[in-house]
């Protein structure tokens, strides 16, 4: 069974993810797990589905890029086993005024620690700049990337919270 | 509710202050006063009862303001103001009340809400809060202590005040990657 990993980006207008969604069921293929947002009014859209081949679903999508303002990539990808967390979920929060490297010097904080993000967003609002992200963090090390967190943070004049993700089962 | 509330305030109103507020400018995030954990204040002082008037009179004419914190008006100190009077989603209601020096000294029923801060004009998130809530605090002039016990919308308002006064806004409580939202502007 093909596992294809497809990309879908650009001009946003009503009715992208239909035809998307209808170009691949015509194909017989099954979308898993897909998501979709607006980048600043940019269309963005990621999705993993499983079927037909890489070049069947590349021909199928060629009619929505074909006035140029969309963008899509289909490419076939190994089938992953479900993966295993790397330890305990936090959510790392990080706000302050926009400047460059930013996500960057969060992020290697995070990955010399061995955590694993699994989660991201960041938004630019006027001067204020927002980063949340979903992170995996090696059982034990929180309080140690967390005031690794607040030294880097203190270097570029942003304010940063690590908590543990709310897990509740219901 | 409202009567049996205002007994954990000893009867007290802004008129009690006894000086007009200044409606004050509002700061916006990223400004650094609101990511600066405030100092505890002598609620006594001249300048803490200015303080509280200034930060009731901003709230009053702000439109939708159901709290304000010192931070908020440039401030680096632990005195808010709240008012959740006639707000759809509140229960108990303590009318309009500032506080200094607040702790949160008990909290349970932790309930999920969409929330926004006038400091952070463009953005809601999802922010889990304590729905039952005791709060200790002083109030401003007399420097008398308080209790608070209350509930639902107004403990959500307390928690988000006692944030700011610790130098947190909900973006440091929201509860994941995807609980940021942009505040829609309908044209």
């Amino acid at each position: 069974m093909n596992e294809l990993a497809i990309t879908v980006i650009g001009r946003d207008r009503p009715g992208i993810v239909a035809d998307v969604a209808e170009a691949l069921a015509r194909l017989g293929a099954n979308l898993t797990d897909s998501t979709m947002t607006r980048l600043r009014g940019h269309f963005a859209m990621t999705l993993i589905c499983v079927g037909p081949a890489a070049a069947d679903v590349e021909a199928a999508l060629a009619p929505l890029a074909a006035d140029g303002y969309l963008l899509a990539t289909v490419r076939a990808v190994a089938p992953d086993s479900a993966s295993v967390p790397v330890g305990e979920p936090y959510v790392l929060a990080v706000h302050g005024a926009d400047r460059m490297g930013i996500v960057a010097a969060m992020t290697r904080v995070l990955a010399d620690a061995g955590g694993n993000v699994t989660d991201l967003s960041t938004r630019l609002t006027g001067s204020l700049y927002v980063v949340v992200a979903e992170v995996e963090l090696p059982p034990g090390s929180s309080d140690e990337v967390a005031g690794r967190l607040t030294r880097a943070a203190a270097e570029l004049g942003v304010g940063v919270s690590l908590r543990p993700a709310d897990s509740d089962l219901l | 509710m409202t009567g049996e509330g205002y007994a954990g305030l000893g009867g007290w109103t802004p008129e009690k202050l006894g000086v007009p507020g200044e409606v004050r400018p509002v700061v916006a995030a990223p400004e650094p006063v609101l990511s600066r954990p405030g100092p505890e204040v002598d609620p006594t002082s001249d300048e803490v009862v200015r303080l509280a008037a200034d930060l009731v009179a901003t709230m009053r004419v702000s439109p939708g303001c159901v709290g304000l914190a010192a931070p908020q008006i440039g401030v680096n100190a632990q005195v808010f103001a709240v008012d959740v009077t006639g707000h759809p989603k509140a229960v108990t209601v303590h009318g309009t009340f500032v506080l200094c020096n607040a702790r949160v000294v008990e909290a349970s029923r932790w309930k999920a809400g969409r929330e926004g801060c006038m400091s952070v004009p463009d953005l809601t998130g999802d922010v889990k809060r304590a729905s039952r809530l005791v709060v200790e605090g002083a109030l401003p002039g007399s420097g008398e202590p308080v209790r608070l016990v209350t509930d639902g919308f107004e403990a959500r308002a307390l928690q988000h005040e006692i944030d700011h006064c610790a130098g947190l806004l909900f973006l440091d409580r929201v509860a994941g990657a995807h609980a940021v939202y942009q505040r829609q502007v309908y044209l």
